[in-house]
């Protein structure tokens, strides 16, 4: 039914390796919960709009002044690695 | 045990009439937690100093003044640990604090203690905690709901108060039913989210755990409120949600939805469930059967909406700013993806999985956006209820708490536990847990909750509603063998 739908592509698209078992394990359970959620093509939804959120709220503005946010130290207090001020992370350009 | 057993309203008397001190409450409870948390594992963390240094300076005569409260390990606490039961977190300090912290304090409230729960608040039985499960304090044998299990754990085994947990899909009133103890989702809106790590940033919602419903009024009153940090925060006027307890049920309309009384319920709760609505009539209230036609939907359309903006909160987890990162990674992608392999457990990833494939080019129309429009439909069904009933009354769960270990690997089914509690996450309305009765089980006693759902802003009615039938029996007077 859901003969598209491969956990180690989507895996990539969302920046997580899995191990061989888990895709395996992934596959075989996501796609009955994707079976279970086929019986919402039943539903008539013509001319129905979407609801992205419960309470239609739109365009919340602030003032735009400037207003206290973190120090570089607090910002960098919970860093796996840093240094000078910065995050360090692998190399990205040769 | 004695002091241990007093609501947050009796509590509150007792410290503003110097009967007690706050230190001497917090001793009391620190001894309580170590007596009993070896059993219940409700709480991941506490730190004792802090809030007894916290006490030292507290204003007694502030509503809240003096009461601790136990706090889900979702919600940032500057200073203290925020895991989200998850080992991504494992070693993460909150460096700021939440705005609900902020307004507990504001009324005198001291945070003690951080509670367990599914890993970032994805499932239903606090067995997702990469810190191991919470168990059931009725039945120690057994899970205690979730994802909020820990919040309802330590509540209905005397080692808080009152705790604030987070409900997305039922993780306040499922656990708060299978523990025995008055759960309340409020409004989408009502309670500021900043500093609340998100899950379903549509559906999230911030609420009390507490042993009585005038205590839940009581919390709501403090943390409800428009917060400029949180633009989904509404600026609806917060009234006195302890204002309408006590006035009686003559004249209100009570809706039965027949979608909610269906096959497959554990008949104690259906019994249950039945008894409390003929006590209601008894009370003044009128009860209708009314028609919720969407609801066999909810569940589909929840672990769409909720999996895909999951996949998308989840993204920030990198191992660049903060969180678990694997060490030795070769290029930057690969630091990404086994840091997440490494950080997260199974449940999450399976909802990355899941939420990343229906938000997907060539997918994302027929799945996230077809839900998206049968959640609309899920809304319509409750606008047209609620013209004819002033509440719904229903199970909060269709059975009682399941043994640990029995659900593990059957996702979908673990799934289909919260399909009572879904839908008032996907149409933004009000929703309480409350007991109604036990079920015989082994030997055993297990809790049953009884589940209102109000219209939008309407938690004051509400907690009128749970508060009548609350004090008209003795379910909330009983406690745990621990």
């Amino acid at each position: 039914m859901n003969a598209d739908f491969d956990v180690r592509y989507t895996a990539q698209l969302a920046r997580l390796h899995l191990s061989a078992e888990e895709v395996a394990r992934f596959q075989a359970q996501l796609s009955q919960v994707l079976e279970h959620v086929e019986k919402l093509k039943t539903v008539d939804v013509s001319g129905v709009e979407p609801t992205a959120h419960s309470n239609e709220v739109a365009n919340v503005f602030r003032a735009d002044e400037a207003r206290p946010g973190f120090a570089a130290a607090q910002a960098l207090a919970n860093a796996p690695r840093q240094a000078n001020g910065l995050f360090i992370v692998p190399k990205v350009i040769d | 045990m004695e002091l241990l057993a007093l609501s947050v309203a009796e509590l509150q008397r007792k410290l503003r009439g110097k009967e007690v001190s706050p230190v001497e409450v917090l001793d009391a409870l620190d001894a309580r937690i170590a007596q009993v948390d070896p059993q219940v594992h409700g709480y991941l963390s506490r730190d004792l100093a802090a809030a007894k240094e916290e006490a030292q300076r507290v204003d007694l005569s502030l509503p809240l003044g003096g009461v601790p409260i136990a706090i889900k390990d979702v919600i940032n606490v500057e200073g203290a640990p925020c895991t989200c039961g998850s080992k991504m977190l494992e070693n993460y300090r909150a460096p700021y604090n939440a705005t609900v912290i902020g307004k507990l304090r504001a009324a005198g409230a001291i945070p003690f203690g951080r509670c367990n729960m599914d890993e970032f608040a994805m499932g239903s039985s606090t067995e997702n905690s990469a810190f191991g499960p919470t168990f059931n304090p009725w039945d120690t044998t057994r899970i205690p709901g979730g994802s909020s299990g820990g919040s309802a754990a330590v509540v209905a085994a005397g080692e808080a108060f009152a705790a604030l947990g987070s409900d997305t899909g039922g993780s306040i009133r499922q656990p708060a039913a299978l523990c025995g103890v008055v759960g309340l989702k409020p409004t989408y809106g009502r309670v500021s989210r900043f500093g609340l790590v998100a899950f379903a940033s549509s559906l999230d919602q911030i609420g009390p755990f507490t042993k009585t419903v005038r205590d839940s009024g009581l919390i709501l009153n403090a943390i409800a409120g428009r917060d400029p940090h949180d633009s989904t925060s509404l600026s609806e006027p917060v009234p006195d949600y302890t204002a309408l307890l006590g006035q009686d049920l003559k004249g209100l309309r009570l809706g039965m939805p027949r979608e909610y009384f269906i096959e497959g319920i554990d008949p104690q709760v259906d019994a249950a469930v039945r008894a409390a609505i003929r006590q209601y009539e008894s009370l003044g209230a009128e009860i209708v059967e009314v028609s919720l036609p969407n609801t066999e939907h909810a569940v589909g359309v929840y672990y769409i909406v909720a999996t895909a903006e999951c996949s998308a909160n989840l993204a920030r987890f990198d191992g660049v700013r903060y969180g678990h990162r694997a060490a030795g990674a070769m290029s930057l992608l690969d630091q990404y993806g086994r840091t997440r392999e490494e950080g997260f457990g199974p449940e999450v990833k399976r909802r990355i999985v899941l939420g990343t494939f229906v938000l997907s080019s060539g997918y994302s129309e027929a799945y996230y956006g077809r839900a998206q429009k049968v959640r609309t439909l899920i809304r319509r069904d409750f606008d047209a209820a609620f013209e004819k009933v002033d509440a719904i009354i229903c199970p909060t769960s269709p059975e009682v708490a399941f043994r640990i270990g029995d659900r593990s690997d059957d996702p979908l089914k673990m799934y289909l536990a919260d399909i009572f509690t879904i839908a008032a996450n996907l149409a933004g309305i009000c929703g309480l847990s409350l007991p109604c009765g036990f079920a015989e089980m082994e030997g055993r006693q297990l809790p049953i909750g009884l589940q209102l759902l109000g219209k939008p802003f309407e938690e004051a009615k509400l907690l009128q509603i749970a508060h009548a039938y609350e004090q008209s029996t003795d379910w909330h007077k009983a406690r745990p063998p621990l």
